[in-house]
């Protein structure tokens, strides 16, 4: 056997080297003007409007390359506390402590945007005869040392007969489990044992497939075909309210919060212009097609 | 006499119980053997089936439209070479060479057992733990920040076993008398390394390195954590969109995200992807396995 | 085999001479060859201390102690009323979930190997081998992908389960991905048995199933116990495709239709959100640590196992 196949190794091996490392220069000699990339990362619940954003903008301006990943607005945050990106993504706001650390680390002030609105929408299989929920009700099913854990405590008989009650939650330090923890929950823990899915669309699908489970995610998840969104009452005196973009907008669907940008200072150049669009009717659209609800527009 | 043996090996009712019991044997461990496959050819053509509708050359070069319910892999799929390039540019000399130490050049005492001892362990290390270290060591410690770069050492270090153990069962089956001769002609080890042993070896090390690209290309774990990214718009088809400094998109990532995180995604276009990460291992691995077959045919000692 | 270098073609009588610079480069490349051969020791050591050093912050707290780490059930990370690091739950999780793939593939892994090994026919041999090596390289998120959408519908399907991702899903799964490791390491080992061992068995007239379980099983059962072993390594090592399979609920299983969340899905899950540096943080590093030290003494015993056959 001669040696040639071992240089053909050898030069492969170099070749895959030159060709990963020859591409590493930012600005390509050909000519074309240098691109700029911005960072983005955060939220679960959004990170499917920011691909949209970041997909419809790189049409408008070709040389504007936006990344865009999840992981939850804790990891967001904390890139952006240690400088890593350039915007994080953010359902709930930051902590008080969390700014001090952007400043102290940064010297820059995290500078907050308010994008568009969320509806947190109480999911169950769309057999399950219930059509609303109180904010008690749902505590009782989800906190720890909560009563109820069977639909029967609730007034309800399944189809299919099971009674025990599948929960459905995310995984703790998402923003969605924080949210719900602090404004129907009141900041008291999760029970334990219940199926904590990574993402909105896994809580939905496994609602969708489960007739004896219910789960909480973003309005913008929901899918007729397998699921059903619960009205929310407050109060026992108050009419319980659907969730949908006037009454999110109207703050009377309780448990809805704000979809938040947070960028270190003011935004400058290409970043300011990518907020801006965003802000801009094409951005509020997509928003809106992403089933979350838009920021009116300014009076 | 021929009575005899004829009366000796009739089949007496205590034979025939025996041939049915070992007929029953066989067929009870071949059943066996068949339970594992079977389902497995079963799930793939049902993945296969359900992934028809999207599978076309046009969803490998196209890239995600519509907030990734829509269009095809592009992106995710040059990610994942570039990851699988830049490890093997890293692991496949070291792991070459690691290997060509402990068969040539390693004698048998508490030290080199020690090495040995590791290279299993490192191949046994859960892939989450390699994670944990990338994301510790190049996210962190090193400065990369979440890269290409980041992702694709990660992956280096957790596909050098492989190569390793290959690159040695290719060179331990050069047999001793071609290196001696070599050293008898006055050549020096490293002479006798280049001359013999790596000329002969070579189609074996070139098996472990395709297994080592087949096996990175797989992996999600580590380079979810240390470089991979939900998303990034690139031009369809474009060759080198990613910079090493940047996050890439990859396909076993991909399939993972629009599989648990994207809502309302064409139904075919996750199994759509399934095929052809599936694909794109398994003929790489096939590849291999054809080479393997070939060399040990033409093999002359 | 023709000599294929000049330089070794020529033989002066006198000891050959050759460029300083080449005898210096070669004692350079042997020398980086030895730094190459000692790097999977670095990795390792590396790998180990890497991990536990951005465990370690947590193991010096006044809070957390490791009794309640290893021993409690409560997993409430980010609580703010009181956080809680016990891993129990995910122990229980993963030692179910191994345990099943355990009991599944074990059976038929070395019921495959023995067929591979004593009653197939070589052509159809050399396939099957092939076919159970391609079914090793099949991607964990592949596996997971299988579960999530082929498997649960069937659990739901056929055991009228509440939710089809569970520890039964997350087992089959497992069991599938182990069984190539089982029946490769296994198939090794009953190879390694004697000819003349089964050849005495059946000149004293061993019908075959005399022959496997009297004679080759107990042979070869440190091999088997190796091969089973591996597949406990990798069982409890496996990631992505108990992410996706095994429902993720944190408790105590109950039965085998119960959601459980293993170690390395727990890490996974969490290690996105966990912000650099916290407390949070540092525990899944720390259930990096303890997956490093149990993957670890599996595959020293395993290993230790293998070794002793070869000292035979």
């Amino acid at each position: 056997m001669s040696p040639c196949p071992l240089r053909l190794l050898g030069l492969a091996t170099l070749a895959a080297a030159a060709l990963t490392l020859g591409c590493k220069p930012k600005d390509a000699a050909d000519g074309t003007p240098a691109s700029t990339t911005i960072q983005n990362k955060g939220s679960d619940t959004m990170v499917n409007v920011a691909q949209v954003w970041a997909e419809e903008y790189k049409k408008a301006h070709p040389t504007v390359d936006v990344e865009v990943s999840g992981g939850g607005t804790g990891v967001g945050i904390a890139a952006l506390i240690r400088g890593t990106i350039d915007i994080a993504t953010a359902s709930r706001n930051m902590k008080a402590e969390e700014i001090a650390q952007a400043v102290k680390n940064t010297g820059k002030n995290p500078k907050e945007i308010i994008v568009g609105y969320d509806a947190l929408a109480v999911y169950v299989h769309k057999d399950n005869p219930l059509e609303e929920i109180s904010t008690e009700q749902l505590s009782a099913i989800y906190e720890e040392g909560g009563t109820v854990s069977k639909w029967s405590e609730l007034g309800i008989t399944l189809p299919s007969g099971q009674d025990e009650i599948v929960r459905v939650s995310r995984q703790s330090s998402s923003g969605t489990y924080e949210f719900f923890r602090e404004h129907v929950l009141h900041k008291r823990d999760f029970k334990l044992g219940s199926r904590d899915m990574n993402g909105s669309k896994e809580v939905v699908e496994l609602v969708g497939t489960t007739v004896s489970a219910i789960g909480y995610s973003g309005m913008g998840y929901h899918d007729p075909r397998h699921v059903k969104m619960l009205k929310v009452r407050t109060h026992p005196d108050r009419p319980a309210i659907a969730p949908c973009v006037a009454t999110t907008i109207a703050h009377e669907y309780p448990i809805a919060r704000s979809l938040l940008l947070y960028t270190l200072g003011e935004p400058q150049g290409e970043l300011k212009a990518y907020i801006e669009w965003i802000l801009s009717p094409a951005g509020q659209h997509i928003v809106e097609q992403s089933g979350y609800v838009p920021v009116p527009p300014a009076k | 006499m021929n009575a005899d043996a004829q009366t000796r090996f009739t089949e007496t009712p205590r034979v025939r119980r025996k041939l049915r019991q070992e007929a029953l044997a066989q067929w009870i461990f071949a059943t066996m053997a068949a339970a594992m496959i079977v389902p497995l050819l079963l799930i793939v053509g049902y993945l296969v089936v359900r992934a028809a509708p999207s599978l076309s050359l046009e969803f490998i070069l196209d890239v995600p439209r519509r907030g990734m319910t829509d269009g095809g892999i592009w992106p995710a799929l040059i990610g994942t070479i570039y990851l699988v390039f830049l490890s093997l540019a890293v692991s496949a000399p070291v792991g070459i060479l690691a290997a060509v130490y402990l068969n040539e050049y390693a004698q048998d005492n508490w030290f080199n057992r020690l090495i040995n001892l590791a290279v299993i362990n490192l191949a046994g290390v859960p892939s989450i733990v390699h994670a944990l270290f990338g994301l510790g060591a190049f996210v962190y410690a090193a400065r990369f920040g979440y890269s290409i770069i980041a992702a694709s050492l990660t992956l280096a270090i957790m596909t050098l076993p492989v190569i390793i153990a290959s690159t040695r069962e290719a060179l331990a089956s050069v047999p001793r008398p071609f290196r001696e001769a070599c050293w008898n002609v006055g050549a020096t080890r490293w002479q006798t390394i280049r001359a013999v042993v790596l000329p002969n070896s070579v189609s074996g090390i070139l098996t472990g390195v395709i297994l080592q690209v087949s096996r990175a290309a797989g992996e999600t774990a580590p380079v979810m954590f240390t470089g991979a990214v939900f998303f990034k718009a690139v031009q369809r088809g474009d060759l080198l969109p990613y910079y090493l400094d940047e996050q890439c998109m990859a396909l076993s990532m991909h399939l993972y995200t629009i599989s648990t995180q994207v809502p309302g995604v064409k139904e075919s276009i996750p199994f759509a992807t399934a095929v052809v990460l599936l694909g794109l291992v398994l003929t790489v691995n096939a590849a291999a396995i054809a080479l393997r077959v070939r060399l040990r045919s033409r093999k002359k000692w | 085999m023709e000599p294929t270098r000049p330089d070794s073609g020529h033989f002066p009588v006198r000891a050959a001479r050759r460029a300083r610079w080449a005898v210096a480069g070669e004692r350079a490349l042997e020398l980086f060859i030895r730094l190459c051969g000692y790097s999977a020791i670095v990795f390792v050591l590396g790998i180990f201390l890497f991990v536990f050093k951005e465990a370690l912050p947590i193991l010096t707290k006044e809070e957390f102690t490791l009794g309640e780490f290893l021993f409690s059930d409560q997993w409430y990370p980010t609580s703010e009323l009181n956080k809680r690091y016990g891993v129990l739950a995910m122990i229980a999780g993963t030692f179910s979930v191994t345990a099943l793939a355990m009991v599944i593939a074990v059976p038929f892994g070395l019921g495959a190997a023995i067929y591979l090994s004593e009653f197939c026919p070589p052509k159809l041999k050399e396939t099957l081998k092939i076919v159970i090596e391609l079914l090793a390289a099949i991607p964990s998120v592949v596996w997971g992908f299988i579960g999530l959408t082929v498997m649960s519908k069937l659990i739901t399907q056929y055991t009228g389960a509440p939710v089809g991702v569970n520890i039964l899903n997350g087992g089959i799964i497992l069991a599938l991905m182990s069984v190539p490791i089982i029946v490769s390491i296994g198939e090794d080992a009953l190879k390694a048995v004697p000819d003349s061992y089964r050849e005495a068995g059946i000149a004293l007239g061993t019908t075959k199933w005399q022959l496997v379980f009297r004679v080759l099983l107990p042979a070869a059962k440190n091999g088997l116990l190796a091969a089973v072993l591996l597949g406990v390594g990798r069982g409890v090592g496996e990631t992505m495709a108990v992410l996706m399979a095994t429902g993720h609920a944190v408790h105590i299983p109950g039965g085998i239709l119960d959601s459980v969340r293993t170690l390395t899905a727990n890490i996974a899950a969490e290690l996105g959100e966990a912000p650099a540096g916290s407390d949070h943080y540092r525990v899944l590093f720390l259930t990096g640590v303890l997956l490093f030290t149990l993957t670890f003494v599996v595959n020293l015993v395993a290993d230790l196992v293998v070794r002793g056959i070869r000292k035979k």
